[in-house]
């Protein structure tokens, strides 16, 4: 076996295993020097980034993989945990990767001031590992353990601005709501081993016989990774922490928000694959049930994203509450999906909804890092103290033009190609609801107007008359966020026959996902 | 995506993307944004110009009123849309006393949720 041969074949295990070892290497490199430091990060992460397209590559033109840590033989009965990586798994391995590198470009400037950066950069490549463990294994015990690391490191990082006490209180709040959430998943786990003696979600999904605890552990499962997603009503830990934390943080705790979407993805289509169409009441299989009490909580956290969005002052604050606007179009593209499950404007939906998925992290990402260039710059959070930096920002002006215009849904960029299919797939299921997604969008344009006429537009402030354009890393880091909205905006089938279709196709043939473990026992 | 439309126009089609009921193509838009563009460009050019700059004419006249400092002549973004968020004053009360910031109410909220969802699905 060649070198490529043995890196492809272990390529799963070392997707985690390089940022992990890059994390607990870093207090070292950090003794040598900051440059040294900063450099072994982004390494680390281009080297998961390289092993992730090489994974890609094979998934996608090969299939399925399952790659065993413990005994090979499936048949044994001995511990083991199975990582099966898919088309989605890397789907969104791709995403993270690619948001945890433009986090790191940006710090490097950042965060150049700042102390305790060793700590910062190994936080943040955990953060890392466990959204890429969530994303590739195929246990769910294995996940629940992803999911605690991701709300450790995350809470840790959310408070990296400890000298503010409101950093402080969302990194409290965001422990909290993350602790219960991961109690109630342990809980589900119980269930499970209880009832079947199985972890392993391929083997779960073939066995599940849609018990009256099975519910129970479906409502669990879709509550607590909405919660962590940032779905309404359970929203509200989102704002606290996006609006508190260092941008470049933001991007990677979106990374796990991401993930925790992903779940939901992989719970309803996978585990619960083969049980969606069973009736459970009133002649409604649970694939209707399911798919409109996820349309629900989309329009409520579209609708509540928006309006509170409108009334912000703070920036990063407000473009938190936008995140959750955004995460609601996802969750209607895919309840959508859910609730028309076999019908051709499903398939539709659900590719809206995964391609709106890599939008949302690059658009609001982008966003983010406008707020945090201008925060940099300004030293100010509030929007009304702000005015006039188009003239001295020239390259964040055009970066926020395009970050609104994506996010808004506006043509030719990004989110428009998205939610285009997620208008046209809704609105086959019922006009209302695209109606009112499509209004939403309009408000969200007008509430990202108002900030670009407070924040760039008007006379020169005086107490501004300082500022200069951020620095090159951080106009880097938007520059490749604004050059990939417009990509892909420009040319969306590509990403889309590439990318998403793969990753939809994986999502609806379950059986081969179950296959690939159970077929082999 | 199902291929329903018979929209073929060689390069273009690409570039389109089809959701089995409609489709859209960006090189196309960015045609068309380009004739507006140039339409409107020409349209400009029967203009005439006599913009002087440096003169009285760059001043802001304020019916005879002295110009105010930057500061106090920038609207705010508290200040926007301030006939939306007044004329929707009952919706944003409902909706701001739900977010509390209190760390109770957001497990509440997450409780609440849980609870509904065992009643329409676990127990329905």
């Amino acid at each position: 076996m060649t070198v490529g041969e043995s890196l492809l074949m272990h390529s799963p295990a070392l997707v985690i295993a390089v940022p992990l070892l890059g994390a607990f290497l870093m207090p070292l490199f950090g003794r040598l020097h900051a440059s040294v430091r900063n450099s072994f990060a982004l390494f680390m992460l281009g080297l998961t980034g390289g092993l992730i397209g090489v994974l890609a590559s094979d998934v996608f033109s090969h299939g399925p993989r399952v790659y065993v840590f413990g005994a090979q033989d499936l048949s044994i009965p001995v511990v083991r945990i199975l990582f099966e990586v898919d088309s989605m798994s890397m789907f969104m391995a791709l995403i993270t990767v690619m948001l945890a590198i433009v986090a790191v470009i940006y710090s490097w400037s950042f965060l150049r001031s700042e102390d305790g950066l060793d700590k910062y950069y190994t936080l943040l490549l955990l953060v890392v590992t466990s959204a890429l463990g969530m994303e590739l294994t195929g246990d769910i015990f294995n996940f629940f353990v992803f999911l605690e690391i991701s709300c450790i490191a995350s809470c840790a990082l959310i408070a990296f601005w400890v000298e503010e006490g409101e950093a402080l209180e969302a990194a409290f709040k965001y422990i909290v709501v993350s602790s219960v959430g991961a109690l109630f998943v342990l809980f589900v786990i119980g269930v499970f081993y209880a009832q079947y003696n199985a972890l392993n979600i391929a083997t779960l999904a073939s066995v599940l016989q849609l018990t009256f605890l099975d519910k129970i552990a479906l409502v669990v499962l879709i509550v607590v990774l909405g919660m962590k997603a940032g779905l309404a009503p359970m929203h509200m830990w989102m704002p606290d922490a996006y609006g508190r934390t260092p941008p470049s943080v933001t991007l990677v705790i979106m990374s796990a928000t991401l993930a925790s979407f992903y779940g939901v993805l992989r719970i309803v289509f996978t585990l619960y694959g083969n049980s969606l169409t069973t009736a459970i009441r009133f002649s409604l299989p649970l694939h209707v049930l399911v798919g409109w009490i996820l349309i629900a909580l989309a329009v409520v956290s579209i609708l509540i994203g928006v309006i509170m969005a409108l009334v912000q002052t703070d920036l990063l604050r407000l473009i938190g509450y936008t995140a959750v606007a955004e995460i609601g179009y996802m969750f209607l593209a895919v309840g959508t999906s859910i609730a028309a499950l076999g019908a051709p404007y499903a398939t539709v939906a659900l590719h809206g909804g995964i391609l709106h998925l890599l939008n949302d992290a690059f658009d609001i990402g982008l966003l983010f890092l406008v707020a945090g260039a201008i925060l940099y710059v300004t030293k100010k959070r509030s929007l009304d103290e702000i005015g006039g930096l188009a003239r001295t920002m020239k390259f964040t002006t055009v970066f926020f033009i395009v970050g609104l215009l994506a996010v808004a849904g506006m043509p030719p960029l990004n989110g428009f190609a998205s939610k285009f299919l997620i208008y046209e797939s809704v609105y086959q299921l019922n006009p209302i609801l695209s109606i009112v997604a499509i209004l939403c969008s309009i408000l969200m344009l007008a509430i990202f107007v108002k900030v670009f006429y407070a924040v760039f537009l008007g006379p020169e402030l005086p107490s501004l008359a300082d500022v200069k354009e951020a620095p090159r890393g951080m106009v880097l880091a938007m520059g490749i966020f604004a050059l990939l909205a417009v990509i892909i905006g420009l040319f969306p089938n590509i990403f889309i026959d590439t990318l998403v279709r793969p990753a939809a196709a994986a999502l609806l043939d379950h059986a081969q996902y179950i296959n690939m473990v159970v077929g082999g026992v | 995506m199902r291929s329903t439309s018979t929209w073929s126009w060689g390069v273009f089609s690409i570039f389109s993307l089809e959701s089995g009921s409609g489709f859209w193509n960006p090189l196309l838009w960015l045609c068309v944004a380009l004739i507006a563009f140039l339409l409107f460009y020409g349209l400009r050019g029967f203009g005439r110009s006599t913009y002087k700059k440096g003169t009285m004419q760059t001043k802001a006249f304020l019916s005879g009123n002295p110009e105010a400092a930057p500061e106090d002549m920038h609207v705010k973004a508290s200040n926007l849309y301030w006939g939306f968020t007044t004329s929707m004053k009952s919706l944003y009360t409902v909706v701001r006393a739900m977010h509390t910031g209190n760390l109770s109410d957001y497990i509440l909220w997450f409780v609440l949720v849980l609870a509904v969802l065992f009643l329409i699905i676990g127990v329905m």
